[in-house]
């Protein structure tokens, strides 16, 4: 479904499964979606899959994230695009907290990609953003960046760095012109996840996720809980004092 | 059972490769609807493939969609119907991989006209557990393909297929019901409606005796031939427990057949939408529990025209004598389309699908009976459905079976396989 003047969004981090389930609701919608990762053998599947879904055409990003100059790959992004409406960034890594605890490079790693890395597009972003007055930023955050656990606290502050950053640019842009808002999922079944015993109430399908997040680039922000009962939940155990919190199993 | 989801085709490669080296092999898996053991691997690997999901291309003016394999039938309804297409042939529920859908090689009401599943598919891409790949078309000379339609997920794991949907004007029906007295009027409405409609099927209440033998509901139909293409939104009601097992006797089951025979007791058309006329179950979601935490027996046969009469009537007989009777007795006349697969379970005749809630004892004794009837008759039982079929039987009915046996992948099994060739 070709429209005259598609939705151009861009993902970053195309690759993981609530992008790929956001990326088809905008592929529904007849968008054109810049897909940003660092395997360009599956993105050209995704896109393929876009494409059949309706979307009006798709472009391919091959590129590190970490590569310092995020502003210059931006521009050449949205030049490619022929203009930017909304942008995802969805990538990060888990990490592995155990190895974390020992090892500062291991640690350090999981915040370069999920803090300082993510910081840095989300700057240049935002400053694209402003420029053409309108568009919008949703992040992918996180509830584990609410309160600090030991099973993935690294993980967990590098989300919690995201909150601030997206609190302060949202600040910023005030209520007018373009729109930034942190998503915080729970648990979520997608690759990232793979290996932990799923189902149950509280783990969320991607395409659960993907809803709020499709909604969350139109309205409401900037923290947005999906499921929106993690709202309530993350309330309550950001509240439990420590001393009590720290004796707790989870 | 250790279990893989992969997300991405090259994660495929070394899982099979892992998976080939356990002492039970490695199978891939879907949504598993299959009700017996075909679907599972225990001691094994099992891949499952729902994470590869993607559309590779879809022609909006021939109707020819190539997808990845663990993509569902829902999905593909979802994207086909807006465009005026429809599944060329569906089962009972949505909720079915393309992998599964042409590993079992289903088949659906529609049969006397568009013959199985398979038919429809064009070509399958391939991957062996020992890494090598293979694309098979339906004109390959190999044998390959034929063995992959129907082949129960053991000569490869599909990755990707490429199938023919049909065009369609609506996205509604026209439905007819039509009550029956007993199986020779099943067989005369059947005769004639296979004629002038697409879709033909009947439920049987099989605690009837007597001369009301076999009587039901026929219900025949076709797409509607104008009207919107909507896809229905997903949801509704679910089974939250298990039911208890006093719910389902020989009482409460004849007390249900009574009244739905009567409330449909007299003939009538209709236009209802696509989902309620071909999945009436994926609506409430959990339906298996049912009944009850012990289970249930599904069993469907196929027997040959020049007998089906008279073995259908002996087993719907079997089944009054024993008083187990089944809320889902569907009875529908198998065309003459051939069958692809040298696996398939559909073939020329007619097919009685039943199931019986799982009685232990009681219950195997009556589906022995059901076998010898089928087996008397020539006729043969559906894999996927099956969870007690005796080896003796399946290879009775699966004359194909050692032809079959040579395109079998060495890396891959199920539970299924290995209860069949012990």
């Amino acid at each position: 479904m070709m429209t005259p003047n598609p939705l151009r969004v861009l993902i970053l981090g195309a690759g993981s499964g609530i992008a790929q389930a956001t990326a088809r609701l905008y592929a529904a919608e007849g968008a054109m979606i810049g897909l940003a990762g660092r395997n360009a053998e599956r993105l050209t599947a995704i896109a393929a899959d876009l494409t059949a879904r309706g979307a009006a055409a798709t472009e391919i990003f091959d590129i590190d994230f970490t590569d310092p100059d995020a502003a210059a790959t931006l521009a050449g992004m949205v030049a490619k695009l022929g203009g930017l409406d909304h942008v995802l960034l969805a990538y990060g890594v888990l990490g592995d907290q155990a190895l974390a605890d020992r090892d500062a490079a291991a640690a350090l790693a999981i915040i370069d990609v999920n803090f300082r890395s993510a910081a840095a597009w989300m700057l240049a972003v935002a400053n694209l953003l402003e420029v053409q007055g309108r568009g919008s930023l949703v992040v992918l955050g996180s509830v584990a960046g609410d309160r600090g656990r030991r099973s993935n606290y690294v993980y967990g502050a590098a989300k919690a760095g995201l909150a601030v950053l997206v609190q302060g640019i949202s600040h910023r842009f005030r209520s007018v012109g373009p729109r930034v808002v942190i998503v915080k999922p729970g648990p979520t079944d997608t690759a990232m996840t793979a290996g932990m015993a799923k189902g149950g109430p509280m783990w969320a399908t991607p395409e659960a996720v993907a809803a709020v997040v499709r909604k969350a680039a139109d309205s409401g922000g900037p923290v947005v809980y999906a499921p929106g009962r993690w709202w309530l939940i993350m309330a309550i155990i950001r509240n439990i004092p420590a001393a009590i919190f720290n004796k707790m199993n989870f | 059972m250790r279990v893989a989801q992969p997300a991405f085709p090259d994660e495929l490669p070394p899982l099979m490769r892992q998976g080939a080296e356990l002492p039970h092999g490695v199978l891939a898996g879907g949504l598993r609807r299959s009700y017996g053991d075909s679907c599972i691997n225990d001691g094994g690997a099992l891949v499952e493939m729902t994470g590869l999901d993607r559309f590779v291309r879809f022609d909006r003016t021939t109707g020819l969609l190539e997808a990845e394999a663990g993509v569902s039938l829902s999905a593909i309804l979802k994207l086909a119907i807006p465009a005026g297409f429809f599944l060329p042939v569906t089962p009972g529920t949505k909720f079915v991989t393309l992998g599964g859908a042409i590993a079992n090689d289903v088949h659906g009401k529609n049969h006397h006209r568009a013959g199985s599943f398979g038919r429809w598919i064009r070509s399958v891409s391939l991957l062996r557990s020992d890494g090598s790949a293979c694309f098979v078309a339906d004109d390959d000379a190999t044998g390959l393909f034929a063995a992959t339609v129907g082949g129960l997920g053991l000569t490869g794991v599909m990755t990707r297929a490429t199938l023919q949907l049909a065009p369609i004007a609506s996205s509604n029906m026209a439905v007819e019901t039509v009550p029956f007295g007993n199986l020779g009027e099943f067989f005369a409405l059947s005769g004639e409606s296979d004629a002038s409609h697409d879709y033909t099927v009947a439920w049987i209440d099989c605690l009837a005796q007597g001369d009301k033998l076999g009587r039901g509901i026929f219900t025949r139909a076709r797409h509607a031939s104008d009207g919107e293409l909507r896809v229905k939104p997903p949801g509704g009601p679910s089974v939250p427990i298990d039911a208890p097992g006093f719910l389902l006797n020989r009482l409460s089951i004849a007390a249900f057949n009574e009244v739905y025979f009567r409330l449909a007791g007299r003939a009538r058309q209709a236009t209802v939408s696509y989902d309620p006329f071909f999945y009436p179950l994926d609506a409430i979601g959990g339906w298996n529990r049912l009944y009850g935490s012990r289970g249930f027996y599904q069993y469907q046969s196929v027997v040959p025209p020049s007998v089906a009469a008279d073995a259908t009537a002996e087993m719907l007989r079997t089944i009054a004598d024993a008083g187990q009777g089944s809320f889902l007795a569907v009875l529908k006349t198998f065309g003459d389309v051939a069958s692809p697969g040298l696996l398939s379970f559909p073939r020329q005749g007619t097919t009685l699908a039943l199931d019986f809630a799982n009685k232990g004892g009681p219950t195997l004794w009556l589906l022995d009976r059901l076998d010898a009837i089928v087996r008397q008759a020539g006729g043969r039982l559906y894999p996927a459905k099956d969870g007690r079929l005796p080896p003796a039987m399946f290879r009775a009915g699966y004359p194909a079976l050692d032809q079959f046996t040579t395109h079998l992948d060495p890396g891959m099994s199920s539970t299924f396989w290995r209860r069949m060739t012990p």
